[in-house]
């Protein structure tokens, strides 16, 4: 028999009931909340005459309508207030675990279930949030939800879902220094399409998926959906398993003894068959930075802006065949659920240190969480990030979606290490650049989209 | 939810490709704004131009939009949905769809069709010219000669008007049972310290 997929393994071991037809239902191990999406599900079951069915399986957190000035601790405008005072008051008495203002759990919820040990490998966890296939780092099995199905799993437990098909993505390889996790997906983003994958499951593979810690790996599964698909994966292993032991929600003494002998079965094994399979290379691969309007624009920083999409070009206000590197930018954005971890911004800060955002370019620095926070202030990054010129700021969402307010001006040109550059994501007519916090960190010095290898 | 019902209308032909949730609903409209209000934002960033095809006339009232490649895709907000059911769609044709966007259709009784890019862009002629299209579930067909394909149990729900959420509460003994025995098989998913 052939061996089976981590993504199988998983699958299999939460469905509930088949409802035919390739749909199946399934068990939610893990629920994540954030104020925006979580309070439309709340009013919905309360709509419904409804209660939570297993609010101990739910976890929630402030994220998105939060304001990120320093010391706010609340909502960008009046709208986001009532948003989560709602959420607050709802949460509080459904019996969630709420992690509130002042707590180490407030922050990006995709920073934050991995951080708490909420988020493990094999489980099922949902969240009504696209990038929720983030927690597939850990091996689990994660994908984004629309509110219907969010008031579903708080009133079930359960989502109903049509099982997918299977890709391979392999990085074959080990990076050059300087070059990461945000640059190894974006390359294969570049490759496949940002429709490439859908349909599909994917789990990363290969050495220098191996080599990444537990941060890069998050940040590789974070942009799945991107690919076009809603979930991405990599198969736990030692780093996975160091990762998570002794968090806060993590199962300890005999339960940490069952699940680690559980997890340790879940890899894929030799001989599993996937629909389609995929490999890049990454010993050749230079960091990346998007050009248009779709993250499949990308193009290695030291390359040319293609004439592919004139649409794109016109909104982005670039010329085909012009380099990338030397584009005067506006502002700088280091942060959201892609990239606003503790080595992310310490690798921001090691570009940074020692040099001076030019005079310019606003750049902020927004953790991920109030846990990321902490930790890089006793390590001296926030010293680090403002002697330079950068704002410090509270954790959220914050510039990369926008919903608390915090946007980017019209015709502004902001290299964001988040995960979209949609037309208007971030802000009305703003143009965005994806790149990793080190090419962020080096073109806010420069004043241009710089490449950090030659600063 | 409202029965799905053969479809009867011009139909808007959207081409771009990519065309993501946060250009179909601005992120502002999914803080506050009611549901019910959601459809004369739709666009609302591409609106301001009166050549926009939803400003023009001959495209008032349509209750089909062809569409691009990869239409829907990006964030799961489900207020795209809301908006442009709220502005009268009840079918999307398009080459692809975002996945998060594909299953929130379903969930508000909003029928994506997926075709090839050459049946699409035959379809997209015929939207441009304004011509009248008719959308027929029961028989999966387009115009009565454009076959396509939909799972049984979604064309079920779409054509009853059914309710994911009712379907699956009538199925709590079988999640109940599914969970005891998983409390044996994984006492770890159910028993941890909570703060």
């Amino acid at each position: 028999m052939a061996g089976r997929t981590l993504f199988d393994k998983v699958w299999d071991a939460h469905v509930v009931e088949d409802l035919g037809d390739g749909v199946q239902l399934l068990h939610v191990d893990r629920h994540l909340m954030h104020e925006l999406s979580g309070v439309r599900g709340q009013k919905e079951i309360a709509a419904r005459g409804l209660k939570m069915r297993n609010p101990e399986l739910t976890l929630g957190t402030f994220d998105h309508v939060v304001s990120t000035v320093p010391g706010k601790r609340g909502g960008g405008n009046p709208g986001a207030e009532r948003i989560i005072e709602y959420f607050r008051d709802a949460s509080r008495k459904a019996g969630i675990a709420l992690h509130d203002f002042g707590d180490d759990g407030q922050g990006i919820v995709h920073v934050v279930g991995p951080e708490l040990g909420f988020t493990l490998p094999g489980v099922l966890l949902v969240c009504g949030d696209s990038h929720t296939c983030t927690h597939g780092a850990l091996g689990a099995l994660a994908w984004g939800i629309g509110t219907s199905e969010l008031t579903h799993v708080l009133a079930t437990q359960t989502i109903v879902q049509a099982k997918p098909k299977t890709m391979r993505a392999r990085f074959d390889g080990r990076c050059a220094k300087g070059v990461g996790a945000k640059d190894m997906i974006l390359a294969l983003i570049g490759k496949l399409g940002t429709a490439g994958g859908v349909g599909y499951a994917v789990e990363y593979a290969g050495e220098a998926i191996r080599a990444l810690d537990m941060e890069g790996r998050l940040t590789v599964c974070n942009l799945s959906i991107e690919l076009g698909a809603k979930v991405g994966m990599v198969a736990p292993d030692e780093k996975t398993f160091a990762y998570v032991e002794g968090r806060r929600y993590a199962p300890a003494g005999a339960n940490w003894t069952r699940a680690l002998e559980h997890w340790q079965s879940l890899p894929t094994e030799a001989g599993a068959k996937f629909d389609v399979e995929h490999a890049l290379d990454c010993g050749a691969l230079a960091p990346q930075v998007t050009w248009g309007t779709s993250p499949e624009d990308v193009v290695s920083v030291d390359g040319v802006v293609p004439d592919t999409k004139p649409a794109a070009l016109e909104y982005m206000a670039l010329a085909a065949g012009k380099r990338i590197a030397g584009t005067r930018i506006d502002r700088v954005f280091i942060g959201s659920c892609t990239n606003a971890r503790l080595p992310d911004l310490r690798s921001a800060a090691e570009v940074v240190k020692g040099h001076r955002v030019a005079p310019h370019v606003q750049a902020w620095v927004v953790p991920g969480s109030a846990r990321v926070k902490r930790e890089a202030e006793a390590e001296g990054l926030h010293e680090v990030f403002r002697a330079a010129g950068f704002e410090w700021r509270d954790p959220g969402c914050s510039m990369c979606v926008g919903a608390n307010g915090e946007l980017v001006e019209p015709e502004a040109r902001c290299v964001s290490t988040s995960n979209r550059n949609f037309a208007g994501r971030q802000g009305p007519r703003a143009r965005t650049h994806l790149a990793s916090p080190a090419t962020a960190a080096a073109s806010a010095i420069a004043g241009e989209i710089a490449d950090a290898r030659r600063l | 939810m409202e029965r799905f019902a053969t479809l009867r209308s011009v139909a808007i032909p959207f081409p771009q490709e990519n065309v993501d949730t946060d250009a179909i609903i601005r992120i502002e409209r999914c803080t506050g704004t009611p549901k019910e209000e959601l459809g004369r934002y739709a666009f609302e960033m591409a609106r301001s131009d009166p050549a926009f095809v939803l400003n023009q006339p001959r495209y008032r009232g349509a209750a089909i939009m062809v569409c691009g490649t990869f239409f829907g895709t990006g964030s799961s907000r489900e207020m795209a949905v809301w908006a442009l059911a709220g502005m009268g769609i009840r079918c999307l044709i398009a080459p692809s769809f975002g996945q998060i966007f594909f299953g929130n259709c379903l969930q508000n009784g909003v029928l994506a069709i997926t075709l090839s890019p050459a049946q699409v862009e035959a379809l997209m002629r015929r939207a441009e010219e304004g011509a009248p299209f008719t959308v027929d579930l029961e028989n999966q067909t387009i115009n009565g000669e454009v076959g396509f394909g939909i799972g049984a149990r979604a064309k079920r729900m779409l054509l009853e008007g059914l309710d994911e959420l009712g379907l699956t509460l009538a199925l709590e003994p079988k999640i109940a049972a599914f969970q005891a025995a998983d409390r044996v098989r994984r006492p770890w998913i159910y028993d941890f310290t909570r703060s």
